[in-house]
Parts: structure tokens; sequence; C-alpha cells
């Protein structure tokens, strides 16, 4: 007995300390705007970001300002562990000055007061125009005069298909997603899939909705608005919720064995995916090499021209930073000079926010894969179309979780993508009030 | 000889439960082999032949090749984390093992005031999972500026809870009272008793606190992931995590984790070959009580 109340005792010590951790971060708000002068003196700055080889990038800018020196530090994927750090390290007052945050994870970082407001900083005001519009636009998080973020990288979105395959078959390649429908259709017949459906991979949906023309979340500066069924959103889960019921597209979970399989194999046909995606398919399907190529993502209407964005990610200036104006430097340096925007592109294949990154060398050659197809001039045009006014809500951690819950449902033949999308947008509204974050009814 | 031997004389367990005891254990030992198995296979594929040759037999065979290009992926930082993971479970396996056995000999040999109170505060840490206390770890390390240095990982791993407990047990039961109260007559001090009589009677208790320790540090993966962002000090098991969270967007990362992760395991296999003897003797021992 003696000895079970001293582990109870030390399990509550610990438990209160814990969320004493977790709560002190709400009170050190970043939505003030703090100074942006130079220290007039050396600095060195803690710049954690998870993309191998960045050392190597920053290598050049170290050389280059020996008195704004940049450590590197590393960690996980931002879901999978860093953003959580982030938040532990704000709270104990030893956070990284610059942080790579995703964008659709930037919002949960605003509410919680995790990021420095860099509107004071004129070199990141003057820096607007360097980026494509729509990524200002998600580090501006929709307010007029404030800046969270400098925008590092973007997921334009375009279709992968196997041109062999619609040649041989004599089925034209299609430009709407009626006709995508269509050639589904004829797919099927021949035993293949158009595509795998992922039931994990919201933001790839939310991308859809996004080309669409819907708006998950707005914020005008107090409340928030949460509407993941405007009409946008409910023709894309409509026009989903078809191909599955017609079994047009196969539901295998996303990025397991079978998954590449599917295509290594040539049971799916195409892929509606981001910039990046171009390595996944590359080194998933290596006995498809020539077979593929890119075209723009299939409209809704015949004569639009509207992009998808599936990921990308800014990076940052943590609260508590006391070197705002160096850490504006670096990372407007890293994301905007053509030297740091080819050595990211090399290292990691970061297709960059800056429009003078979309013009980089490299971008221009055919790629071996794609049949020599020269494939980021698709992408390259489709990041000039993609809707400036699509805004990532403040927990979307838990949105992707329960929206995929309902995928998996929908996909399994219990309920509709559409009900999975208002029962994820009643548990949104649930978990952010019970965060105490306004939401306009 | 083979007249005397009990053999032929022995009662035998009747064939059919033999039969099925053997089975259930292979059954077994392929279900736990199984996926070193896969590791290994896998590891020996090139990128591309991963994913599309069958997973549990070999294709071309480019184990060395890939160990190579481990080896050589950005100057070597898979080797500085292992050598970390050694350093960390070595020396902290080996620092925790000595503090358990001293404090668990005290426990057991001496009577003081508070002895049963302090103890049972000690088996109160058994009870609070590692995890739970990595984020007030952090906090504390934060006050004092060692997040993020060797020490952050090296301090919390030479106190086992589990070890004192073992200690105590098997001092209890191997150290007889005589034999220190002779030691005490011919004039040795407490310490020098301790360390020239007691340590050798514990010393299957404490190898198997060591390998307790050891594998427990170096499995260790939520105190790096909230206290380490230098990737020059982490350990093997959380490196190979971070990779294996970049795969979607940097697929080529994919034979290093599998590689990786084959290699990181020889050295717990070496330690545990090296040292079972004593694991079971010290099993037994823990078990007894």
């Amino acid at each position: 007995m003696h000895l079970r109340t001293t582990a109870a005792a030390a399990v509550l010590a610990v438990g209160a300390l814990a969320l004493t951790g977790c709560g002190a971060d709400s009170s050190n708000g970043g939505g003030d705007a703090a100074a942006c002068t130079p220290a007039g003196e050396p600095v060195t700055l803690e710049f954690t970001s998870w993309i191998p080889g960045i050392e190597d990038v920053v290598q050049i800018w170290n050389d280059a300002n020996p008195d704004i020196q940049v450590e590197v530090q590393t960690g996980p994927n931002g879901n999978s562990g860093t953003y959580q750090n982030f938040f532990n390290q704000i709270a104990a007052g030893n956070a990284p000055d610059l942080g790579q945050i995703e964008y659709d994870a930037l919002p949960n970082f605003l509410v919680q007061g995790g990021v420095e407001d860099l509107s004071a900083c004129e070199n990141v005001v003057a820096a607007e125009g360097d980026f494509v519009d729509w990524a200002w636009g998600q580090v501006t998080l929709g307010s007029e005069s404030s800046v969270y973020g400098i925008p590092q990288d973007i997921g334009p979105m375009a279709l992968f298909y196997r041109a062999d395959l619609f040649e041989q078959n004599g089925i034209a390649v299609p430009t709407t997603w009626e006709e995508y429908m269509d050639a589904a259709r004829q797919i099927r017949a021949l035993g293949g899939y158009i595509t795998n459906f992922s039931q994990s991979d919201i933001n790839q949906f939310a991308g859809f909705v996004w080309q669409a023309g819907g708006q998950w979340f707005s914020n005008n500066g107090t409340d928030w608005t949460v509407d993941f069924t405007d009409e946008a959103s409910t023709t894309v889960a409509d026009y989903w919720q078809q191909m599955i019921a017609e079994d047009l597209v196969s539901t295998v979970p996303a990025w397991t064995d079978e998954w590449n399989n599917a295509y290594n194999s040539g049971a799916a046909w195409t892929w509606p995916s981001a910039v990046w995606g171009a390595n996944s398919i590359a080194s998933g399907a290596p006995d498809t090499a020539g077979d593929w190529r890119v075209a723009p993502l299939p409209q809704w209407n015949a004569s639009d021209a509207a992009g998808g964005n599936w990921g990308g990610s800014s990076i940052a200036v943590l609260s508590g930073s006391d070197h705002l104006y160096e850490a504006t430097e670096f990372a407007l340096w890293l994301n905007t000079s053509d030297e740091a925007l080819a050595a990211l592109n090399e290292a990691a294949n970061l297709y960059p926010a800056a429009t003078s990154g979309l013009a980089l060398p490299s971008l221009a050659e055919g790629v071996e894969f794609y049949g020599d197809q020269a494939i980021y001039d698709v992408f390259a045009q489709a990041a000039t179309e993609v809707s400036p006014d699509f805004v990532w809500g403040p927990t979307m951690t838990q949105t992707y979780a329960d929206i995929s819950d309902g995928f998996k449902a929908a996909v399994s033949g219990s309920g509709t993508l559409l009900e999975a999308l208002e029962q994820g947008q009643a548990a949104t509204i649930q978990t952010m009030e019970s965060q105490s974050i306004p939401v306009a009814k | 000889m083979t007249a005397l031997s009990p053999v032929g004389t022995r009662i035998r367990e009747p064939l059919v439960p033999r039969i099925s005891a053997m089975l259930v254990m292979s059954v077994f030992t392929v279900y736990f082999l199984l996926p070193l198995w896969w590791l290994l296979v896998a590891s020996s594929k090139d990128t591309g032949d991963i994913l599309t040759t069958n997973p549990l037999w070999f294709a071309d065979f480019s184990l060395f090749q890939n160990i190579g290009d481990l080896f050589a992926y950005r100057d070597g930082i898979y080797l500085r984390w292992l050598l970390n993971s050694v350093l960390y479970a070595g020396l902290g396996g080996a620092v925790a093992t000595l503090l358990a056995a001293m404090a668990g000999y005290a426990l057991a040999k001496y009577r003081f005031p508070g002895r049963e109170f302090l103890f049972n505060v000690v088996l109160g840490g058994v009870l609070v999972p590692t995890t739970a206390l990595a984020l007030p770890l952090f906090l504390l390390f934060s006050q004092v500026q060692l997040t993020n240095t060797f020490w952050a990982i090296f301090l919390p791993s030479i106190v086992s809870p589990f070890g004192v407990y073992l200690a105590r047990i098997f001092a209890a039961q191997s150290v007889p009272d005589e034999l220190l109260e002779a030691s005490r007559l011919d004039g040795a001090g407490e310490v020098r008793t301790f360390f020239t009589v007691s340590v050798r009677l514990m010393t299957p208790a404490l190898v198997t606190i060591f390998l307790f320790q050891f594998v427990a540090i170096w499995n260790n993966f939520f105190l790096p992931l909230i206290m380490l962002r230098s990737e020059e000090l982490f350990p093997v098991i959380f490196g190979l995590y971070n990779w294996n969270t970049q795969l979607n967007q940097i697929p080529e990362l994919r034979s290093f984790v599998l590689v990786g992760s084959l290699v990181s395991v020889i050295p717990l296999i070496v330690t545990f070959l090296l040292l079972q003897r004593f694991w079971r003797n010290g099993l037994g021992a823990g078990a007894l009580k």
C-alpha cells in the first residue's frame, strides 16, 4: 500500500510538471511585433530544419557572413516530433531562433503564440513581391499586415500519368475531371485503376478542394470560420465518392509497399500529386522508368486554369528570439537567393516558393524518368494558378486525423466522404473551442 | 561411464507433449526471427529491388555496397550515431550499474532509519515509465542549460531503480553477513569491503543490471527526441527515426534506414552473446526471492 501511494504521488507530480510545461506558452504571445533592428555585434542563430543536407546550404551563408553565424539543428519531420519540440522549447525559453514550419502547421503556432510577427522588419515586407503570391498568403494567414514566416517551398499539383498505357489503349489524357472519370471507366474495363484514393493524405484532398475554389478556414482577425462542406468541398467529395462507389479507384493505404507496387506494376495509371511526388514515383516504381509524363491537373470547367497545392513549408522566427533582424536576413537569403535555392533544390528537391526560383536552370532540364519531359515547366505554370484564398486552420493535426477516420470508413462502405467532412468539421470546431480559440458561429 | 549415464533410466516426457512443445517453440522462433530475416534480405537489395522483388528472398546481393554507402553518407554521420549510442549505453550502463550496486548493497546490508521508505521510493521509480519523465526532465535541464548536450542523455541514463531493486535482493541473498564481519575484523574499511568482497559475490546480478540498462539506454527514444537537436549528438535509433520520417519526400533514404537498422542491431547481439551466461544466472537469482 505504501508503495502504491508513493508511486501515485510520483505520477501526479510528473503530470503536474508536464501540465505547467505545456500551459506556460499561451502567455507569451507572438502577436505583438517586436523591434527589428540589427544587433550591432556578431550573432549566432539557431535554426532547426529536418531537411537532410541543409547544413551544406547554410555553410554557404556562414562563409559569407561572419557576423551572422547560423547553427543548424535537426530533428524528425515536423509532425513526427519537431513541432512538439518547438512548443516544449518555447515553454522552456530555449527555442531556436528559426524553425521550419509547414504551411498547414503555421496557424497552430500562431494561436499558441509560438511565432514572431515579422511585419516590423522592412526587409521582410519588401520581399513580398519575390514570392509566388499565394505562398505569401500562406504566411500572412489572411491578415492585412502581419507576416509569420518566410515561404520556403511549395507543392503545386499536376497529373502524373502513364503515357504508354494511355497511348496503347487509345485513351485521351483527361483535361477535366469529367474526362478523368470517363477515362477511369475505360481503364477499369481494361482491368486497371486510374489512380489510388488515399484515405490518409487529407492534405492531398484539401489540394483538390483548394483547386475547386473551396475555403476550409477563414479568419477575420479575431474569429475563425470553419466550413468543410462549402460548394467546392461538396463537389470534390461527391466526385471521389462516386469514383469509390463505382470501384473506379483503388483504395490501398498510401505510401505502403502495396501502394508502390500498384504503380510499379501498372495497376494504377495516374497520380494527381504535388511536384515533390516526382521523386516518389521514380523511387517507388523503378520498373516504369520512361513511361510517365506530367500533365496539368484536370479542371472542373474546361475553360478554367486553376491549380492546387499539396505541401510546402516556411521558415518562421520562433517566439523568444532576440535577433529578428539577423534571423530574417538569413531566412530571406535562404529562400530567395539563387545560390541557396539551387543548393536546396539539389540537396533535397525543394521546389522554391520564390518566383525567381521557378526559373532555376536545374528545373528547366528534362527528367530522364519522365522520358526527358521538362516536367517542372508544368509545375511552374501550375504554381501561378493556385488560389491565394485558401487558409489552414489552427488544429490541422486533429482535423486530418478526424477526416481520415471518416475517409477510411467511407472507402470500406460505411458513410460517405461528405459525411466524413461534416464530422471532421464538427470535431474541429469542438477542438478549437476546447482550446479557447474563438470560432464564429 | 556410459553404463552410469542416467539417460537410459531418466523418466522421459511422453512423445506427444515433447513434440508439441517443440512445435510451439519453433513457431515462436520463426515468428521472432522473421522480421530479422526480412531486414537482412531487404538490406541486401538496392533501392529499386526493395519494392519490386520478393521481400523474403535475395535479389542482387549488394549488402556490402549498401553498408559502404551508408557509412559514406554525409561524411559518415551514421558511424557517429553508432559511436554515440555505444557511449551513452556503455558508459551510462556501467555507471548505472555501479550506482545501483552501491545503493542496493547499502539498502540490504546496513540498518538505518528510513531504509524501507527509501527503498519504496526507489521501487516507485520502477513504476514510472521513462517516457513520462522525458518532458519534466527537459524542463529541468532547460533551467540549467544542459539540453542538447551529452549530459542530457547521459545523466538520466545513470539511474536505474530496477537495478537498485535487483542489487538489493541479490546482495541480501549472496553476501553473507558473517563474511562482512570477518572482513571488518581483518581491518578492511566499508568501501574496501564492498569493492573487494561484495562486488565479486554480486557479479551475476551486476551483469544483469548492466545488460538491462544497456538495452534500455540503447532503445531509449523519447529522451533524445525531446532533448537533442544537434545531429552530432544523436544516438543511432533516433537518427534512423529522423531519416525514416523523410521517406515520402526523400525516398533515397529508404535503403539507408534499412541497412542502418540492421547494423544497429549488431552491437546488441554481440553484448548479449558475450554476457548471456551471467544474464541467466542473474535473472534466476532475481526470481528466487
